[in-house]
């Protein structure tokens, strides 16, 4: 399965992704310059974190104009799997492939930290081979991953099964507490309708190993494979 | 020229007699910019030249030691370590998150100028009380600002250290340390070589921000400096990670000759020194410079202290390349002037020289002073501490739940939640720990980084003080396995023009020197930040250390937390009534005064041996260094992590109750081992003529001290740990 990395200005997750798809899933993986206008030959793309074009403005307001957003569009309106890390899930709700906008969190300061995530629907490409009931241990690292839906629209995304990681505590209840940044029914990450489309704010490229805290990211990524080699059959 | 007028730039009257020697004429208003911010204390450490030679500097390791931007170690496999640590304490006092972030920024562009790619940042911050509102507004400021920069430029903030004391209540320190990896073949020098060689600006314009900043921090704070803000800077992260990639990737290409970055006095810093070192002469032409807004005046571009700058120095065939590489990263490069062979540095503006100057007299040949030095009146009585009339504790207890509320003892988890310490996917043992550790990625190895200083101690005994912050930095990072290797400093004193304060200075970089050399850890390069006061009250003498250490196998790392119930707690190392300069004292008994703990570097060394050698069997498991607070209050912290309890059983053998708990003995550790390994760890103590006293078991869900078979502390962890967790983020509601 072949990843393809947007490196924005800015951007610094890049660095993360690529060492975790390249080292720990040993696949293979690119840099796309943001100013690529392809992405042909990619399997699933990697919008990553960091602070592109300097989260100046409003974060991912800015890389949506990217050229090679148009194509990462493009591919996402074909089916094609894209997955929005921290900075890279504000700019899919920017480019409006995601529904929500990503405010401030509500304490107001950056918050670094594991989180525990609950699973909210195991049939996503992204879910699907994570054990049901099993919470996922993933460092979150952002100022600005507040999630924000109306009451509508978070009816809408409960009842078509988008919303795909809430926070947690260590037990698996959500709670108030649990919730670090004050994001919308303490909603993780989200996908599209068609759940080709995945954002979450927790970074699950920087819990690939033991010796980091936590290997748990893994499971989204196994999920990925599992998913891509039952498409292929 | 008028006296007023050199005056007015920070010019003593002998320093502008100097000049008119050197250039044979009266210098005009550029050249005379040049020269004051270049002579400032800040850029030429005239002051303390002198005193920091006899730092030892040399070692196997040591690759790059001090006088270029920043130090290089060797740790084996061609890769190398490049850090320094520098101080932004007078633009913070200003201007909280701006003097903070490009602090952070400034360290940054030193370390990646050398050709090393930032991995890691630390920060040691002195703030005054927190009661004070002041002090609370400038404390999440400098929070912000650090956490604002780093975050957004990806290099994780890992560790670091926060003492309170009003001390610091008008003049806060933030020191701001960055650690690169390099690769040993390319190690890149701030030099200006070949004649013809072209000189290129990049990155932001310049703008009139920071004008006479190093004159700035190389005054005394008074109520007149808070009209100063325009001379602090304004960072731009954005534009510093953009720039990073841009100059690491010529670097790497091997497309440049030389390269340093723009930081206090900005260009004419940069040009002249890189002409200097380079033994070459620069043309510049300001009319190049791309500005931020019109008409500023040749004296404003040459000393305008705008971030995110870089001057190159790169050969004719490869001007077009490197402009192209910043094009792609979006940034401003202009060839800007060119090397010359003569040694002068000549300013063009409007088609006139506005400057024309020998480089190696603005860099190298300032004056040096040694300024008279007396030993303060304040030792006389701040070393009297009569026990005697000190009562006793009457409740352990109480004296515990005060002590890690304490906010120099308590939890910063409050600060570094707000920085990310997990960009890059290295940090194996985060913040919060004795230690950060971070792996090196494609070897086994990692290193281990601390910044330490107890300042009460300096303050009491400047040359004992000096060599405990070199100890206890030492015993951090052997306290997560790691080899010490080598250290930066950050000076931090009063006016060295008070004979008082430079015989603190003198006696501490004395008992650092030291320290230095018995460890084997050579000073690759530092800060001193003098005129640290204010309205005539200078802050304690703080020399911060920056140390490095290394580990052969990251996997063989430790941390202090205890890790499973029933394992054995080991002291090692004896304990004396020493309170003086204890947190103890000032917190319970309102005292800063007393000779602080002795410290005996053989025995240090001894006990370094000990506990690397334990973690490196894999004898135990958990590692903890005594420091503010003692024995108690690292007791109580191995305790937090994994919320194990323990009982511990304690003899006072003719020692007070109080200096037994809380008393800051130095060259002291503590662990935890498992049973079976036991014999194994008090042999090898024992070979390293270590006392090793066993004190205890780890368990149960509290904190029990039986001293002489009374019960003096019994308490349970949780409520410890609330305690130990809430005192700040309680102190700034």
């Amino acid at each position: 399965m072949k990843f393809g990395v947007v490196v924005f200005p800015g951007s610094n997750g890049d660095i993360d992704a690529y060492h975790f798809i390249k080292d720990v899933l040993a696949q293979p993986v690119d840099h796309i310059w943001h100013q690529e206008e392809s992405v042909a030959g990619y399997d699933c793309l990697i919008l990553p974190g960091g602070s592109s074009y300097g989260d100046y403005l409003r974060c991912g307001a800015i890389a949506r104009f990217s050229p090679v957003m148009k194509a990462v569009k493009d591919f996402a309106l074909r089916g094609g799997l894209v997955v929005g890390i921290g900075n890279g899930f504000q700019i899919l709700v920017e480019a409006g492939l995601l529904p929500g906008a990503l405010y401030r969190n509500a304490n107001l300061q950056f918050r670094c930290r594991f989180t525990y995530l609950k699973v909210e629907n195991y049939h996503t490409p992204f879910t699907v081979a994570i054990e049901h009931g099993r919470l996922l241990k993933i460092p979150i690292a952002h100022g600005e991953g507040n999630y924000y839906v109306d009451e509508d629209t978070l009816q809408r995304l409960k009842a078509k099964g988008q919303i795909i990681f809430r926070y947690a505590d260590e037990q698996g209840e959500i709670t108030a507490a649990a919730n670090p940044d004050g994001s919308v029914f303490n909603i993780a990450g989200v996908c599209n309708e068609n759940k080709n489309v995945l954002g979450m704010m927790p970074h699950p490229e920087r819990a690939g190993e033991i010796i980091l805290g936590s290997d748990d990211g893994k499971m989204i990524f196994d999920s990925l494979f599992k998913h891509w080699e039952g498409s292929r059959l | 020229m008028r006296p007023e007028d050199w005056r007015s730039l920070g010019l003593k009257d002998e320093e502008y007699q100097m000049i008119t020697e050197i250039l044979g004429r009266e210098p005009n208003y550029v050249e005379l910019s040049m020269y004051s911010v270049m002579w400032s204390e800040h850029c030429s450490y005239k002051n303390s030249k002198e005193v920091l030679r006899t730092f030892p500097t040399k070692g196997d390791r040591v690759l790059q030691g001090p006088g270029e931007n920043a130090g290089i170690i060797d740790i084996g496999d061609g890769l190398a370590v490049c850090f320094k640590i520098e101080s932004h304490n007078h633009p913070s006092a200003i201007e909280p998150y701006q003097g903070a972030a490009t602090g952070v920024g400034g360290i940054i562009r030193d370390i990646f100028t050398m050709g090393a790619r930032p991995i890691a940042s630390l920060n040691s911050l002195r703030l005054g009380t927190l009661d004070d509102p002041q002090v609370r507004y400038i404390f999440k400021g400098v929070v912000s600002g650090i956490a604002g920069y780093g975050n957004a430029i990806g290099v994780p903030t890992v560790g670091g250290e926060v003492y309170f004391d009003s001390s610091y209540q008008g003049n806060p320190l933030v020191n701001a340390m960055c650690v690169g990896l390099l690769e040993v073949e390319k190690i890149k020098l701030g030099r200006a070589t070949g004649k013809g060689n072209l000189v290129i600006l990049a990155g932001a314009r310049t703008g009139r921000d920071g004008i006479h900043g190093v004159t700035f921090a190389s005054e005394e704070l008074s109520e007149a400096a808070e009209e100063k803000s325009p001379e602090v800077q304004a960072g731009d992260p954005f534009t510093e990670k953009l720039l990073l990639e841009a100059c690491l990737e010529l670097i790497n290409n091997d497309d440049i000759v030389g390269i340093q970055d723009l930081g206090g006095a900005g260009l004419t810093c940069a040009t002249s020194e890189m002409a200097s070192r380079g033994g070459t002469g620069m043309e510049i032409e300001l009319d190049l410079v791309p500005c931020r807004e019109e008409g500023m005046a040749a004296y404003e571009i040459m000393i305008s202290e705008s971030q995110e700058r870089m001057l190159l120095v790169v050969t004719p065939e490869k001007e077009k390349k490197v402009h192209d590489t910043f094009k792609r990263w979006g940034l401003i490069s202009t060839t800007i002037g060119h090397v010359t062979d003569d040694g002068i540095l000549r300013i063009r503006q409007g088609g006139k020289v506005v400057a024309e100057v020998p480089a190696r007299s603005l860099a190298e040949d300032a004056p040096v002073y040694c300024p008279a030095y007396q030993e303060p009146t304040y030792l006389k009585t701040s070393a009297a501490l009569d026990l005697q009339t000190l009562p006793d504790v009457q409740d352990a207890n109480q004296v515990l739940l005060k002590l890690v509320s304490s906010p120099n003892i308590a939890s910063k988890e409050w600060i570094w939640q707000q920085y990310d310490y997990m960009a890059r996917t290295s940090t194996v043992v985060a913040p919060g720990a004795d230690a950060a550790v971070l792996r090196i990625r494609g070897t086994k190895k990692a290193i281990a980084l601390s910044t330490d200083c107890n300042s009460r101690y300096v303050f009491l005994d400047p040359y004992n003080g000096g060599k405990i912050a070199v100890a206890e930095a030492a015993r951090n990072v052997v306290c997560s396995g790691g080899e010490t290797l080598a250290i930066t400093n950050c000076l931090n004193f009063g006016s060295p023009e008070k004979p008082e304060i430079f015989w603190q200075f003198r006696e501490t970089v004395r008992g650092m020197s030291e320290a230095c050399s018995a460890f084997n850890t050579p000073v690759t390069g530092g800060n001193v930040s003098f005129y640290n006061e204010t309205d005539g009250e200078a802050i304690y003498p703080t020399p911060v250390v920056g140390m490095v250490g290394l580990l052969e196998d990251v996997e063989r790392h430790c941390t202090s937390a205890f890790k499973a119930a029933g394992d054995v707690v080991v002291l090692l190392g004896d304990t004396f009534d020493e309170l003086g300069g204890s947190e103890y004292l000032a917190l319970i008994h309102d005292k800063v005064q007393g000779q602080p703990p002795a410290i005996d570097l053989e025995k240090e060394k001894a006990l370094h041996k000990t506990v690397l050698a334990a973690i490196k069997q894999g004898l135990i498991n958990s590692a903890h260094d005594l420091s503010e607070g003692g024995l108690a209050v690292a007791l109580a912290e191995c305790c937090f992590t994994n919320e194990i309890g323990a009982e511990i059983f304690l003899s006072k053998q003719g020692l007070r109750l109080d200096s037994l708990l809380f008393g800051e003995t130095q060259s002291r550790v503590l662990v935890s081992v498992a049973a079976d390994k036991l014999n194994l760890l008090l042999e090898l103590a024992a070979q390293n003529l270590v006392p090793a006293y066993e004190i205890g078991q780890t368990g149960g869900a509290k904190l029990q001290i039986t001293v002489d078979g009374s019960l003096q502390i019994n308490l349970p962890v949780l409520e410890l740990k609330k305690a130990w967790r809430e005192a700040i983020p309680c102190a700034l509601k």
